[in-house]
């Protein structure tokens, strides 16, 4: 079969920029999510077992359970998850995405995001904000009790509000707060703003009572990772257009699990390319060091791959300091990026650069040949379950995912 | 007893990010046991307890309050510790300065579109490589890697003859462009001499000459040491050669060479023959001999070549056509000489000379026992018969007194139809013929007047060897030939140098069109100012940083890490 790659990642990466993603509504996970049954739990990453799940996973899993009501106790819960009776699959799987555990359960709420120019929907569940959350693998009773009110008043307010006012267009705030001091992954402080912003005057509309609506502000407002998770599902719909298509070598997901980094390719259709996920090189939080860390997790490095996060680092030159850098730093960072990737961005713009394009569309041809893996900005959760972040950091892509994606494109097309 | 040390610092504000780097800084000094730098949030000041960092101060501060809390093994470290902050929060690392180094040729031509040349110095089994890319991006390379194959060489040259792109290498040590050093060369002024080279520091040492004898070069362009070899076939050095022909502030062009492929040289020297301005040549180890063949000039080494160069720049000769026949008149399979000599060593210096102008001349008594002809009797494409040879004279007088033989091998080889040039000698004095001319003349009138019965041009030439005092007659001898038709002069060389060039021109009729091979090198990229990608070795980049040159290094790494079953993946890719 004679291909042309160049053609086949020029349709991929055009799909990818001109993707336009709009949060439209949530609703219970179960009633959406393609493919998802009552006895299944969503996750980060590519698929992992029980056994080789990292800590924060796992404590994830035990509190998606409790919150779910299927288990009385965290011994239970593990017995139930370690006996078999769960189904454990990856977010990516079913049209969603997660951050750090990314645990997503059938009667949690969830965003629904709408790629509106190519009308594929993708999903992800509500930012519990900073500190012990189930993210991380947290599932005392407070953060239970979080997850609670989430579900009974943050999500069904926010709800109310984004169905009145018809949306909120994702890309057009990312587009914005790369020019805020934004990467659109690890520092979205300009993001949450503007989402807060939009989405504030119809909550003070649509709320039950105005004590529902002071509250939801204000944990929307003080919330510097408000907008996440939507912008992770939205990413997911801009790099889900580009999948599938014949003859690409764009990647078009990347994903941990805390035990494994995965990539997916266009051009090489469903298979997972695995490798184990690295130790992010991290600043960490009093108290902590690198012994602490779980490895590099979650589903969010799709921001990455959708051209933004790392790849946008001299749009953020206050995280070079989680590197023990300069913002110069940033800067070359983001020129490292160039070397690997196929496009420049269409709608996000670095102003330091004059304004060329975030570097777009991972080329497993190009990280191959340079030797260059794709670094992502993130966030680090502490190795066992229950705890929380513990640092933030930078981490790269294992090399030999692409390595060996790239040996599985020349065997699909006989080159 | 670890003690606690606290300082609050008040309306400042430190991103968190920041503070962690903080943190950890104060966390290496000696003593240290454990650091805290937050902003006193509810939620920091709980994490500062959980780890036992914690003081009246600290459960005070608030949150637009910066906390810096350190537990030390005693008093002076902390305060050591506490006395370092201002200067760790101040502290840069590494220079904002420096330039980003891409990672790859295609990168560094986008910061730098204006670049005209590549310099690649990396190891030889990649230079092929970083070349094509080069050569894509529509780049002049210097290619200075060396262990670079010869059959990838020609592959490469030939690529970049069909982009009109100049390949000066592999193992090219020299080269000057537009005033501009690339890797080894020297501070040459401008000028209007142009130089090529197959020979990097016979291109320095020829320079440097030029400059101490106060001129200067337009441009110096290597090849590498194997262009002028016969796999090779000069494809750099015509290119170079050619572009200089046409650059208007050339004036005069100097080639030079390690020891070439003969046949390769004739090559070069028939291209640089149409360059219409003079050329000094120095190719070593060819013997040179003639000083001047038109507009060639032939130099006995380096030093003489740019002397030469500079002589001609300042006095320019005269250069024209250097054949006053008119070629359209020969048919085209004319293209053959017949020498009938009587003399045996003019017949040797015919050969001598000729041998810069022809690719084989045969003869009954060669120079060389490889042209030895077949039959003596029987001629073959170009000869030379010496008729005073002995296996002509047995029961016969010598053809300097009885021009019976010669004559009848005179009508013989008119009216050969390959036949265009016919040479005699004419030896008079004291023991020959009383009147030779008196035979030869009405014979040479009747070859031409049969030649053009048969819609022929014949060219006869003769070569009067005499003096106005011999019994003969010099100057009535003469007249008899030329007033037959004959070309004549009394030197043996100006003859034989006059018909070597109507032979050659001859021979060139029929490859003159397709002299153009591929594409031309632009000129004007040759003539912008130098800017240059450096691939390879650093020091490049330094000597174009010293002469103010634009350029840009590349942090190049191998493909793949140097993985072969990879990199070949990616080769194929590329050729799809």
């Amino acid at each position: 079969m004679a291909i042309d790659i160049d053609k086949a990642n020029a349709t991929v990466v055009e799909r990818f920029m001109e993707a336009r993603p709009v949060a439209t509504t949530l609703a219970k996970a179960i009633e959406v999510v393609p493919g998802f049954r009552e006895n299944m739990l969503l996750h980060a990453g590519p698929p992992v077992t029980w056994e080789r799940m990292s800590g924060p996973m796992k404590g994830a899993m035990i509190g998606a359970l409790l919150f779910e009501g299927k288990a009385k106790s965290a011994e239970e819960a593990e017995k139930m998850l370690a006996g078999g009776k769960i189904e454990f699959s990856p977010n990516h799987e079913h049209m969603c995405t997660g951050p750090m555990a990314g645990v997503i359960s059938p009667s949690m709420l969830v965003y629904e995001i709408e790629n509106k120019t190519h009308g594929i929907k993708c999903f992800s569940n509500l930012n519990e904000g900073r500190g012990k959350v189930l993210r991380m693998g947290a599932y005392s009773q407070d953060v239970l009790d979080k997850l609670s009110w989430m579900e009974s008043t943050l999500g069904p307010t926010v709800k109310a509000a984004l169905e009145a006012m018809g949306g909120i267009d994702i890309r057009a705030i990312l587009s914005k707060a790369m020019h805020m001091g934004d990467d659109g992954h690890n520092r979205l402080d300009a993001a949450s703003v503007l989402w807060t912003t939009q989405l504030a005057p119809w909550i003070a509309k649509t709320a039950n009572n105005t004590d529902t609506a002071f509250e939801v502000i204000k944990f929307l407002g003080e919330n510097a990772l408000s907008i996440l998770n939507p912008v992770m599902a939205g990413c997911k719909t801009m790099t889900a257009a580009g999948h599938n298509i014949e003859g690409s070598t764009i990647v078009t997901i990347m994903a941990r699990n805390g035990t494994d980094w995965g990539i997916k390719v266009s051009g090489l259709g469903d298979q997972w390319f695995t490798a184990q996920s690295p130790i992010v090189k991290s600043l960490y939080f009093p108290g902590f060091t690198e012994a602490d860390a779980c490895r590099d997790i979650g589903d969010s490095v799709i921001t990455e791959t959708a051209g933004i996060g790392g790849f946008a680092m001299a749009n953020s030159p206050a995280l070079v300091t989680f590197i023990g850098g300069v913002p110069k730093d940033a800067i070359n960072t983001t020129l490292d990026m160039y070397e690997i990737t196929y496009a420049e961005h269409k709608q996000f713009t670095i102003p330091l650069l004059d304004f060329r394009g975030t570097p777009t569309g991972v080329d497993i041809r190009k990280v191959v040949e340079k030797q260059i893996a794709p670094r992502v900005n993130t966030g680090v959760a502490h190795k066992d379950p229950g705890v929380g972040q513990v640092g933030a950091g930078v981490a790269s892509a294992p090399m030999s995912l692409f390595e060996d994606a790239l040996v599985a494109f020349a065997e699909k097309y006989n080159i | 007893m670890p003690i606690i040390k606290t300082e609050i610092r008040r309306g400042v504000y430190i991103d968190s990010a920041k503070l962690m780097k903080l943190q950890r800084s104060l966390g290496e000094f000696a003593g240290i046991l454990d650091t805290g730098v937050i902003m006193g949030t509810d939620s920091n000041k709980e994490l500062l307890s959980h780890i036992g960092l914690t003081s009246p101060e600290i459960l005070a501060s608030k949150p637009d309050e910066l906390v810096i809390a350190i537990k030390a093994d005693d008093e002076k470290s902390a305060d050591f510790a506490l006395s370092k902050v201002d200067e760790l929060l101040a502290a840069r690392k590494g220079n904002q300065d420096q330039d980003y180094q891409p990672r790859s040729l295609e990168t560094a031509a986008g910061m730098l579109p204006d670049a005209n040349w590549v310099i690649i110095s990396v190891a030889g089994r990649y230079a092929g490589g970083v070349t094509r890319e080069a050569l894509r991006l529509g780049k002049h390379v210097h290619l200075f890697s060396d262990n670079v194959s010869i059959e990838e060489e020609i592959e490469l040259k030939k690529e970049a003859r069909e982009l009109g792109l100049l390949v000066m290498g592999p193992d090219c040590g020299t080269a000057m462009i537009g005033g501009m050093g690339l890797a080894f060369a020297n501070k040459i002024r401008l000028g209007p001499i142009g130089i090529v080279a197959a020979a990097g520091t016979g291109l320095q040492q020829v320079a440097c000459r030029i400059h101490q004898l106060g001129s200067g070069i337009t441009s110096g362009i290597g090849t590498g040491g194997k262009d002028l070899s016969e796999k090779v076939g000069a494809i750099t050095f015509l290119m170079a050669l050619e572009v200089l022909a046409r650059d208007p502030d050339t004036k005069v062009i100097v080639l030079t060479s390690k020891p070439p492929s003969p046949k390769v040289a004739e090559e070069v020297l028939k291209k640089a023959r149409k360059a219409g301005k003079p050329v000094v040549i120095n190719f070593i180890a060819r013997p040179v001999t003639t000083l001047r063949d038109g507009n060639l000039f032939f130099a006995t080494g380096l030093d003489d070549a740019a002397r030469l160069a500079v002589e001609l720049t300042n006095n320019p000769p005269k250069i024209g056509s250097d054949i006053d026949v008119d070629l359209k008149l020969f048919k085209p399979e004319q293209k053959y000489l017949r020498g009938l000599f009587s003399g045996g060593t003019l017949a040797y210096e015919a050969q001598y000379i000729l041998a810069g102008y022809l690719p084989k001349v045969w003869a009954n008594s060669p120079l060389n026992k490889e042209n030895k002809m077949e039959n003596s009797l029987v001629s073959q494409e170009h000869s030379i018969i010496d008729l005073g040879e002995d296996e002509f004279t047995v029961g016969r007088l010598h053809p300097m007194m009885d021009n019976e033989l010669r004559i009848r091998r005179l009508y013989e080889e008119a009216k050969d139809p390959e036949v265009a040039v016919i040479m005699l000698d004419v030896v008079i004095g004291y023991g020959s013929h009383p009147n030779p001319s008196s035979e030869i003349a009405p014979a040479i009138k009747k070859c031409l007047d049969d030649a053009k019965k048969a819609n022929r041009y014949l060219e006869i030439v003769c070569v009067v060897t005499g003096t106005d005092e011999d019994p003969q007659n010099f100057d009535e001898q003469v007249k008899l030939l030329k007033d037959a038709g004959a070309w004549v002069d009394p030197s043996n060389e100006v003859v034989v140098r006059r018909i070597g060039r109507i032979l050659r021109a001859l021979a060139e009729r029929d490859s003159e069109d397709i002299a153009a091979i591929g594409k031309p090198v632009d000129l004007d990229s040759l003539k912008k100012p130098m800017q240059a990608i450096n691939v390879g070795l650093e020091s490049f980049s330094e000597n174009l940083k010293d002469q103010n040159a634009p350029h840009v290094q590349v942090d190049w790494k191998p493909p793949a890490g140097g993985n072969e079953k990879l990199a070949g993946i990616l080769e194929r890719m590329k050729k799809l």
